[in-house]
């Protein structure tokens, strides 16, 4: 059985804007296994990269209201990270919880040397001399494969490309060896010969390190090749999770459908109608009620606009949130294969 | 089957800007290609390769620094004021980014009629007519003309920016990464629409692109680009099946398909480096470095564009020994 190192709970965000309030994340679950990816998929606006800021506490506490009461908890290994204060997160952002992000231009510090930003986590998180974190400094940047590694620790972020930089973040995110890495869209600003790269380059460092990864992101491709489990997320909440292999063949959200639908099967005959969704995601300053997918959603009834739906399981991994799933949903005229039995 | 119209045809098409003394960036280094009547062209490449510039170069917005494009017969590059004037009626871009290609003090409506006016195409009435009824077209409500941009999600820009094109009634458009900046339920939005609107106006369509499976599903046949030059041309079918280019091999094996069987099974053929300056490129072909196939021949003459198969181009030296690996 594989061991849970993270566990998310009931986890509500919201930013307090000049429009009202917004509620980004509206009432998550999930847990992270040692070892595993962990892929959360969306489009922009559903919440995904809120929730994965939550787990680093790195929302600003001025506009930002985390529900901390009833069952609400980011437990890392037992502990719940919601209850610490700043000092007690920066023991544990960066050693042990790290974290890349989507802009490798905006997020390396362009005044300082990547020798120094990697050496920076070093001496802030282990007692070694500067000269053992220079050492160290130089080692991730092999591990991560900069060639002249030793030239480039002098060099600042500018003289880097796009793919070297992210790279260089990578060196910096895994200085101190942590458990959980959380990969937000790493790839998404870099072009596809250079997000191979990426992508091996973190597969391999995570299997070295035994590493725990979640990768946020709403490439279905990259996906594909590297997530273990998936879940998909709209509209703040979490709508159906799943296998790789399940979220891809036997998907039963039908948002999880319709996204994977809408991308182009390299296969398929050209200028056939692509799959596309209707309308925009919803306002979160004034969530619809019931299933927020509802008003896109082709197979919408009325329940789906009251209440929003129980989670239906059909495996030990496998469940989602959907009233055609109910017992008493009217399912018939809905195409063949589109409901599955569910397992209780 | 009687031969197909040209509409476009690009000949040696060259674009450097000057970086500084004695430095040329060579984003467009000789281009050759056709463009017929009522077709999607494609044209895909990493960042950098110069397929922008290639496509604003065509459009006229770039003066070429060397090389033609025949609008018809005429190049448009020794066009005087008013040919100009009227060759913008005929063709027309779609940008990349739909945040800052709109004019944020402008209404929709007058964003959209702006052309109009420019061409003195319809006036009052008949304007505003017009403009709702590119409206519907494009998917949004009249109601939308009285607007701002900064109303409008970037799906909805999009469209704004479509029915901007759109108002002149033009023959050729060219698309540069429309739906990059978009999410992946509103790109099948966009790429749906513009497919429709060929069918109806019979558009012709240079689509610029570096998301290769949409390329693939837009496109009648498909240019591959690599650090300002055409380094593979073919049916967008034949090209994703059969393609012969070392760095177009590569290029389609890194693309992830969203299918967990097909991925883990896939063969990746990597690519070490990444793509070098253009500027002041080394004589040889372009990819030699960064090309497992490599001999000593591509690093010191550029290959030319030759037929492997019918209708199937590219630039490579090796071009037929490796057609059969």
């Amino acid at each position: 059985m594989s061991e849970k190192i993270l566990e998310v709970k009931d986890l509500h965000v919201s930013f307090r804007t000049y429009a009202g309030v917004s509620h980004a994340v509206r009432g998550v679950d999930f847990y992270l296994n040692k070892g595993e990816t962990l892929a959360i998929v969306g489009e922009s606006g559903c919440g995904k990269t809120v929730t994965s800021k939550a787990i680093m506490g790195l929302l600003a506490a001025s506009n930002t209201d985390i529900k901390k009461d009833g069952e609400s908890a980011i437990l890392f290994q037992g502990e719940n990270l919601l209850n610490y204060g700043e000092k007690q997160m920066s023991q544990i952002r960066g050693k042990r919880i790290s974290m890349i992000f989507q802009d490798p231009m905006t997020s390396l510090n362009p005044t300082m040397k990547i020798g120094d930003q990697i050496m920076e986590s070093i001496l802030i998180h282990q007692k070694v001399t500067k000269e053992e974190a220079r050492k160290q400094a130089l080692h991730m940047l092999e591990l991560v494969k900069i060639p002249n590694a030793e030239e480039r620790l002098k060099q600042y972020p500018f003289e880097f490309s796009g793919g070297m930089r992210q790279r260089a973040m990578i060196a910096v995110a895994l200085a101190c060896k942590p458990e959980i890495l959380i990969a937000d869209e790493p790839t998404t600003a870099l072009d596809v010969t250079i997000q191979a790269q990426i992508m091996d380059l973190i597969g391999e460092l995570q299997k070295e390190l035994e590493m725990a990864v979640i990768l946020v992101t709403h490439d279905l491709g990259v996906v594909a090749s590297v997530a273990d489990r998936i879940q998909v997320m709209y509209a703040g909440k979490i709508v159906e999770r799943g296998t790789v292999k399940e979220i891809f063949y036997e998907s039963t959200h039908p948002y999880t459908r319709a996204l994977l639908n809408s991308v182009p099967k390299i296969h398929t005959n050209n200028k056939e109608v692509l799959y596309s969704l209707k309308g925009t995601p919803p306002d979160l300053i004034n969530p619809p009620e019931g299933c927020s997918f509802a008003p896109r959603c082709e197979y919408g009834m009325m329940v789906c606009r009251k209440k929003y739906p129980e989670i239906t399981r059909f495996s030990d991994s496998q469940e989602c949130s959907c009233w055609l799933y109910h017992p008493k949903a009217d399912t018939a005229g809905l195409p063949e294969g589109m409901i599955r039995r569910s397992v209780k | 089957m009687a031969e197909k119209d040209v509409l476009i045809e690009v000949k040696d098409l060259k674009k450097y800007f000057k970086v500084g003394k004695n430095a040329w960036l060579k984003a467009v280094d000789g281009v050759d290609f056709k463009i017929y009547k009522g077709e999607t062209l494609g044209l895909v490449g990493e960042s950098g390769c110069g397929k922008t510039t290639c496509g604003k170069t065509v459009m006229g917005l770039y003066d070429a620094t060397g090389g033609q494009v025949i609008f018809e017969g005429t190049d448009i590059h020794s066009l005087n004021r008013k040919e100009k004037k009227e060759f913008t009626k005929r063709a027309q871009i779609i940008f990349q980014d739909p945040y800052s290609s709109l004019n944020p003090r402008m209404t929709v409506g007058d964003i959209i009629g702006e052309g109009i006016d420019i061409h003195n195409l319809y006036k009052g009435e008949e304007r505003a007519e017009k403009i709702n009824e590119l409206l519907e077209m494009v998917g949004l409500n009249k109601e939308h003309a009285s607007r701002f941009p900064h109303e409008f999600s970037g799906g909805q820009r999009q469209r704004i920016g479509i029915a901007r094109a759109l108002a002149v009634e033009p023959d050729f458009i060219v698309c540069d990464e429309p739906i990059s900046a978009l999410d992946v339920s509103i790109q099948a939005q966009v790429v749906n629409l513009l497919i429709e609107l060929q069918e109806k106006k019979g558009l012709t369509y240079l689509f610029i692109a570096h998301d290769l499976s949409m390329v693939k599903h837009i496109s009648d046949r498909v240019g591959v680009m690599y650090l300002g030059n055409m380094v593979e041309f073919a049916a967008s079918d034949e090209l994703y099946e059969h393609p012969i280019h070392p760095y177009t091999k590569a290029l389609m094996s890194a693309i992830p398909i969203p299918d967990p069987d097909v991925e883990h099974e896939k063969k990746r053929i990597p690519i070490e480096g990444e793509i070098p300056s253009p500027i002041n490129p080394k004589p040889g072909c372009r990819f030699a470095a960064r090309c497992r196939y490599a001999k000593d021949i591509c690093r010191q003459d550029t290959p030319k564009l030759v037929e492997v198969r019918t209708g199937h181009y590219a630039a490579c030296h090796r071009a037929g020994e490796l057609n059969d690996i």
